[in-house]
């Protein structure tokens, strides 16, 4: 749609014109096209998600039953979590990913563009049969995202829409992540050499690697509690020989690399922005690669971290402690090679670099409380509170979202031709990041104050932190509409025009800065040299 | 292979728009409503059927989509590399759907079933919930759930029907390669006999599997439903044996894509995609036999 208007002028020697009408879409195959409609699928899906946040603060502003009955509540939490995790991040990801990566390994397209489009077609089929569940009897899963059974198999009519609806989105994330493989191994401009690849195709190849490792997994999770549900398998019955524990132990092989699956393209994003805004290479980017695919290893062998609580032998407990804490190496020297990438830079703000620089400090929150959760004396005093709540949205939200938010406002004038209000959108930073933390801050202090995650009502000693936070959660839901109405203005071509390199620092950093804003349909449709001056 | 690609890149291929993978999305969702609408008991099972009509149809028209492109020669060799490493990593997906099936195996044999029967800690629960359970392998669990009145029941030996299944799935392995290096060396009869062998051998393999099915069903007292042992068997061998279907109608694919003279000594993808596949799914079984049926 954006760059549709202006596309022909920027180069009309071009043959390849996107096709008119529905079919433009429906049918698209080009990579630019997909990954425009995979972000806007995710813009709807964050709001989606983000009006069952704001329902859920809401009711938690005060103590007592106030708006909605708890089997609701519980609706809403689960969903939230289900639609902001497979709806919102992840597609968003995939969505910069089909834009970007292209363009910053030099290829013409994705490599597959037919099952691109698949990929991406299933979603919003995936999502009716997810959000449908409010209206069959039983409403929609309430059992937590998590889908633990023996309760997730006490689900109405919802249940199977859920367990199918699971599948099409690990079908979608799987291709989606194939593509991106093929693409960065086959489609590479051959001067580039692995070492040479910028770090945001880096750190989605081995995001890649990880979905197409554990989404089958998560797959044969739900598969299991589908037969457990109407076929009489004893998968989770102890009384057939099965456990309900090994469910948490198949879904977590899955869960904690769908975690980082979450975070390293945001790691990606972080580290082309920095150099940007900072004029400087990046610090130790080799490092940065061989620090990601670290996590990425370590991503394997922690996941009993997430039921410590649950009984394991104490061998197991230790060893999944002190793998967790391993974690922490790879990530500090990502920090510190951040850091020291701004070190003596000449350091300019704008958006990009102000939500990217959000990010390093409070994602950093986010992996100390992490590490805090790790230990497992004190995990056993943590696990079920708001600490781990609050644990989990400061790296998912000024984490993998300000990430997102600052790959849109670093790449958006590229895409769409069009710069956005600078002042605007620092003002969505400064009331996000305000708001962000008055939102979840507070809730450390309710987690280790004893309130339990997942309830509708509490006892009136939580009351003012709830209402801090519920204060926080609305100012930050209604930023948003900030930037849903900076990103529209630019998709329609209002705004001052941006120029190839759009940031001052830019030209340094990567191929797709050597392209016209917008660039041409077809990036590039014969393999570029690097320019000289181009590094990581 | 950098220069190569330098050379053929200014001729890179983009394919055109298609309406099939959009009509694959309606599909999925079509064959999904079936079953939800089926699981739910808010129609009757033949509610799957247009899911399933469409699914014949979806493959019918992609396939002949790309099967005449490749045929009219546009996809060049950058295409091809494409292709292949698509499918190398799409056989890992199913590598690591199938691990999620044995790590269940594994899982409730090695650990489940001996804390059910009290192992080291866990032997007050035995004493409150089951104290009669003696555990071991194979299992039914504590509850002893079988379709027979005395709960007990029966497993497949390993060196009967499944041994004779082992020696089939190999020997197509070997038939495979042998189409293989006939194709490579342009002997078209001989790939074409050898290939044919590999699905019947397919095919055979399937008959045999439904028949050691019916088997455990009317006299074994081994169902779907016959506690951990029957859940483990039938999810790992059933889906292999879907597996093995799948790749047996891809193999009669490539057979009649070779009766038509498709296929060349350099340029052969889909052959060589359906012999990865299908040496897969042997793989499969391999671990199959071991851990589901012999030890």
């Amino acid at each position: 749609m954006a760059y549709a208007s202006t596309a022909h002028d920027a180069h009309d020697d071009h043959h390849d014109q996107p096709v008119k009408g529905f079919k433009r879409w429906l049918y698209a195959t080009n990579h630019k096209d997909i990954g425009t409609m995979y972000l806007v699928f995710a813009m709807i899906m964050f709001f989606v998600g983000g009006f069952m946040a704001m329902l859920i603060r809401a009711e938690l502003f005060k103590p007592g039953l106030q708006l909605m009955q708890p089997e609701f509540f519980n609706q809403m939490t689960t969903n939230h979590a289900l639609v902001m995790i497979f709806g919102a991040v992840m597609p968003a990801f995939v969505g910069l990913a089909n834009w970007m990566i292209p363009l910053q390994v030099g290829a013409p397209d994705m490599a597959l563009p037919r099952m691109n489009n698949l990929s991406f077609w299933i979603l919003p089929f995936a999502f009716t049969l997810l959000l449908g569940t409010f209206f069959v009897p039983g409403g929609m899963p309430a059992g937590g995202w998590t889908m633990y059974p023996p309760l997730i198999l006490q689900t109405g009519a919802a249940f199977p829409m859920l367990i199918f609806a699971v599948h099409l989105m690990g079908a979608s994330s799987i291709m989606g992540a194939i593509n991106v493989i093929v693409t960065i191994l086959n489609m590479r401009t051959p001067a580039m050499t692995l070492l040479k690849m910028p770090l945001f195709a880096w750190t989605w190849l081995i995001t890649a690697y990880l979905l197409i490792a554990v989404m089958p997994v998560l797959a044969g999770a739900v598969t299991m509690l589908l037969t457990d549900h109407f076929f009489g398998t004893s998968f989770f019955n102890a009384a057939g020989g099965g456990d309900p524990l090994m469910f948490e132990h198949i879904f977590w092989f899955f869960g904690h690399p769908e975690v980082y699956i979450m975070i390293l393209p945001a790691f990606g994003i972080i580290s082309e922005i920095l150099p940007t805004f900072s004029r400087k290479p990046l610090f130790g980017a080799t490092s940065m690669i061989y620090a990601v695919a670290s996590i990425a290893f370590l991503s394997f062998i922690v996941w009993g971290h997430h039921m410590f609580a649950d009984g394991m032998p104490m061998a197991a407990q230790l060893f999944f402690m002190m793998s967790t804490m391993l974690i922490a190496v790879p990530t500090g020297v990502k920090v510190f090679n951040w850091t020291a990438t701004m070190w003596r830079g000449s350091l300019s703000f704008e958006p990009p670099m102000l939500f990217a620089i959000g990010f390093l400090f409070m994602f950093s929150i986010g992996g100390f409380s992490g590490l805090m959760l790790a230990i497992v004396p004190a995990d056993f005093q943590y696990q079920n509170s708001y600490f781990v709540v609050a644990h989990f949205h400061y790296v998912l939200v000024p984490g993998a979202i300000f990430g997102i938010m600052a790959a849109v406002y670093y790449w958006l004038p590229k895409w769409t031709g069009v710069m956005y209000s600078m002042t605007l959108a620092k003002w969505h930073f400064w009331l996000s990041t305000v708001f962000v933390n008055v939102l979840f801050f507070p809730q450390h202090f309710l987690g280790l104050a004893g309130m339990p995650r997942r309830i509708p009502d509490y006892a009136v000693q939580f009351a003012d932190w709830n209402m801090v936070s519920s204060i926080g959660g609305f100012g930050f839901g209604l930023s948003q509409l900030l930037f849903a109405y900076l990103v529209i203005r630019c998709m329609r071509g209002e705004g001052k025009k941006a120029t190839a390199a759009v940031w001052d620092g830019a030209m340094q950093h990567g191929l797709e800065w050597t392209l016209p804003s917008p660039p041409p349909y077809h990036s590039f449709t014969t393999p570029p040299d690097l320019p000289h001056q181009v590094h990581l | 292979m950098a220069q190569a690609h330098a050379h053929e890149a200014s001729k890179y291929y983009i394919p055109h728009g298609s309406p099939w993978p959009i009509y694959a999305a309606v599909t999925l969702f079509t064959v999904m409503l079936g079953a939800v609408s089926t699981l739910n008991e808010w129609l009757p099972a033949y509610s799957l059927i247009p899911g399933f009509v469409m699914l014949v149809f979806l493959f019918i028209f992609w396939f002949r989509t790309v099967i005449g492109e490749s045929q009219a020669g546009i996809y060049n060799a950058g295409v091809d590399r494409s292709f292949r490493l698509g499918m190398m990593w799409f056989i890992f997906s199913e590598v690591m759907f199938f691990a999620a099936f044995f790590g269940a195996l594994f899982y409730a044999r090695t650990l489940v079933v001996p804390w059910l029967a009290g192992d080291g800690t866990k032997y007050l629960t035995k004493l409150l919930l089951w104290k009669d359970y003696q555990g071991g392998w194979p299992t039914n669990g504590p509850a002893s759930i079988s379709p027979r009145a005395n709960g007990s029941f029966e497993t497949i030996p390993a060196l009967g029907l499944p041994a004779v299944n082992t020696a089939i799935l190999l020997t197509s392995g070997v038939t495979i390669t042998i189409a293989h290096h006939a194709l490579l060396t342009g002997h078209r009869t001989r790939l074409a006999i050898f290939l044919a062998a590999t699905f019947l051998l397919g095919f055979t393999f399937v008959g045999l599997q439904a028949t050691e099915y019916h088997e455990a069903y009317t006299e074994l007292g081994l169902q779907l439903g016959t506690g951990i042992y029957g859940s483990t068997f039938f999810m790992l061998t059933g889906f292999h044996g879907l597996h093995v279907t799948i790749g047996a109608i891809m193999l009669v694919v490539i057979w009649f894509r070779v009766l038509n003279g498709h296929f060349t000594p350099k340029s052969h993808f889909a052959f060589e995609g359906v012999a990865w596949y299908w040496h897969f799914v042997d793989v499969v079984w391999l671990g199959l036999f071991i851990f589901v049926y012999w030890l």
